[in-house]
């Protein structure tokens, strides 16, 4: 914790320095940044989708249904990549002097977001196994069962899947507040840092 | 910080935390508009099945209509006369197992066999390669209304009258009239009467569906499976729940057998309108022989965890452009939601109380 916060210290005091990007990022490594807008397009679209689908008995229905099912497993795809990528780049440090409080909400509700897009996709897909419902991505590809069929595991999952992605929609929200709240009042650099540039500066060049 | 609030001025911090707020508020309200929060009155799966129930009764754990039903068990043997159609695994020489369900519409699962003269059969084919085919059939050649709005409309005509117990005749004259298309269905109900045996029915896939052949080629199609037996009797008099009698009696006697019939469109034939009949001249083709063996209550059978959404097909099998199709698709899943739910105990839900399945 002591070296992180000298690390971070030494950020804040020299935020324009080309410091290695091994060592104290400024921004983002390019391929965090990369998954963070595809994935806030996709996962955007499928809180759309998924609130749309429920509410609807048009024929939108079912493409948004059939729509739904791949875009999950893309995302469950992309977020273990992204995992990946959060582990072996660790991201730029949070301001030395952003409030214990803000500091604790950025990190928790970083970490659950990583947890919903990795749940929610495994929820519904073991949701329909459970419902014994073929799990269809297409008109001929099916992926396997990954629960055996129970009405009553599927009711949980059903349950589940809808309050989590409340959870979610509020928890992007404050995301979107937070991030506009870093970039436009405190102008820190933490969203220069996903847009990958350096404040004041033009976009870097960085070396990965 | 070297770019601290300070060196805002205390107006264009307002701004900025009014444009943060306009930004969450947009998104917020965008996903309340699609969530069809802030329009009541859009017509969404919950409010097709809360008027179910309320025709119905509540009645925690069974199915929202077709509520009274028995679960039964068998095989197709597809006969490949529909292999050139369809790609579907089912229509080829051989066996698919089968889980269906007879039942008889409404959402009283004690009703009387007689209350209705439509008996519907629900089918779940299981393909060797784990895709399924799912249909919901009935006794009657054509559907009331063509859209999910006129259904709507229907079932808020026939809401009981608190003081007669009742639908009011005045409010389902005035939906007949509004609803020229309920025209054949009438006309088939005049005659129907309340068959005494399941087995003797013909059942009637009602929407239109496509079937795609080998070379992606798409074929407008509608189905019905027609029954070997025909000597049903009239039900009698007293007993309320014949139709499983019945069914037990003739399984106990030996398998029996429906064919299944699919007619083909010519062009201009209606694929969205399932209230309209095709000519009765069009190519059929006797895709195969269902033959079920078995019978199970649906407390406890197979078919009581299947939701027979019509939209669950197999490659070969593909929607049509019927509206009727995405609405069954969004209801059923919203009654199998909640019947499922009620029997976990998931909160919020009904709890299944005297009427807990024995």
């Amino acid at each position: 914790m002591t070296e992180t916060a000298m690390k971070e210290t030494a950020v804040t005091q020299a935020p324009m320095s080309q410091t290695p990007a091994s060592e104290t990022p400024a921004i983002f490594a390019w391929p965090a940044r990369v998954l963070h807008w595809t994935m806030a397009a996709l996962i955007l679209a499928m809180l759309f989708v998924g609130v749309g689908m429920v509410a609807s008995v048009a024929e939108r229905h079912q493409w948004l249904l059939a729509l739904h099912k791949p875009l999950g497993i893309a995302i469950l795809a992309l977020a273990i990549v992204r995992l990946a990528v959060r582990l072996r780049h660790p991201p730029p440090p949070l301001p030395a002097d952003l409030p214990r409080l803000q500091r604790a909400a950025a990190l928790a509700s970083h970490w659950l977001l990583y947890a919903l897009m990795i749940a929610m996709p495994l929820i519904g897909w073991a949701m329909l196994s459970a419902g014994g419902y073929p799990v269809m991505l297409g008109s001929d590809l099916r992926l396997p069962a990954i629960v055996p069929e129970n009405a009553f595991v599927f009711a949980w999952l059903r349950a589940a899947h809808g309050v989590l992605a409340y959870l979610l929609s509020l928890t992007i929200l404050a995301h979107l507040g937070a991030a506009l709240y870093h970039g436009l009042i405190r102008r820190d650099g933490v969203l220069d840092a996903m847009l990958g540039r350096v404040r004041g500066g033009a976009p870097r060049r960085e070396r990965e | 910080m070297p770019d601290s609030p300070a060196s805002l001025r205390p107006a264009e911090i307002g701004w900025r935390w009014a444009a943060i707020a306009a930004a969450v508020a947009v998104l917020g309200t965008a996903f309340a508009y699609v969530g069809g929060w802030l329009t009541p009155g859009r017509l969404t799966a919950g409010r097709l099945v809360d008027e179910l129930q309320r025709n119905g009764g509540l009645h925690p754990g069974y199915r929202r209509n077709h509520a009274k039903g028995v679960c039964v068990a068998g095989y197709f043997e597809g006969s490949g006369k529909a292999s050139a159609y369809s790609i579907a695994s089912v229509f080829a020489p051989g066996r698919t197992p089968v889980i269906g369900r007879f039942a008889v519409p409404g959402g009283n699962p004690y009703a009387p066999d007689s209350s209705v003269p439509i008996r519907s059969l629900a089918l779940r084919f299981d393909l060797p390669d784990g895709q399924q085919w799912r249909t919901g059939m009935n006794s009657m050649p054509v559907f009331p209304v063509a859209t999910p709005d006129a259904f709507y409309a229907q079932m808020v005509a026939n809401e009981r009258d608190p003081a007669t117990g009742k639908p009011d005749p005045a409010k389902l004259a005035a939906f007949f009239d509004a609803h020229p298309e309920t025209g054949p269905f009438r006309a088939w109900a005049k005659t129907a009467k309340p068959s005494a045996s399941f087995v003797t029915e013909t059942y009637y896939g009602l929407n239109a569906f496509r079937f795609v052949d080998a070379r992606g080629g798409r074929h407008a199609v509608r189905w019905r499976v027609v029954p070997d037996a025909a000597d049903a009797v009239p039900a009698a008099a007293g007993d309320e729940d014949y139709l499983v009698r019945d069914l037990q009696q003739r399984l106990a006697a030996g398998p029996q057998r429906w064919h299944l019939w699919v007619t083909l469109a010519q062009p201009g034939d209606p694929t969205n309108d399932a209230t309209r009949a095709w000519p009765p001249d069009r190519p059929e083709i006797d895709a195969g022989t269902l033959v079920l063996e078995r019978e199970q209550p649906q407390d406890d059978g197979a078919c009581r965890d299947v939701n027979y959404d019509p939209t669950v097909l197999p490659a070969g099998i593909a929607p049509s452009d019927d509206p009727l199709l995405a609405a069954r698709s969004a209801a059923y899943a919203d009654s199998y939601r909640r019947r499922t739910s009620e029997e976990a105990g998931v909160p919020g839900y009904a709890k299944p109380g005297q009427e807990k399945r024995p």
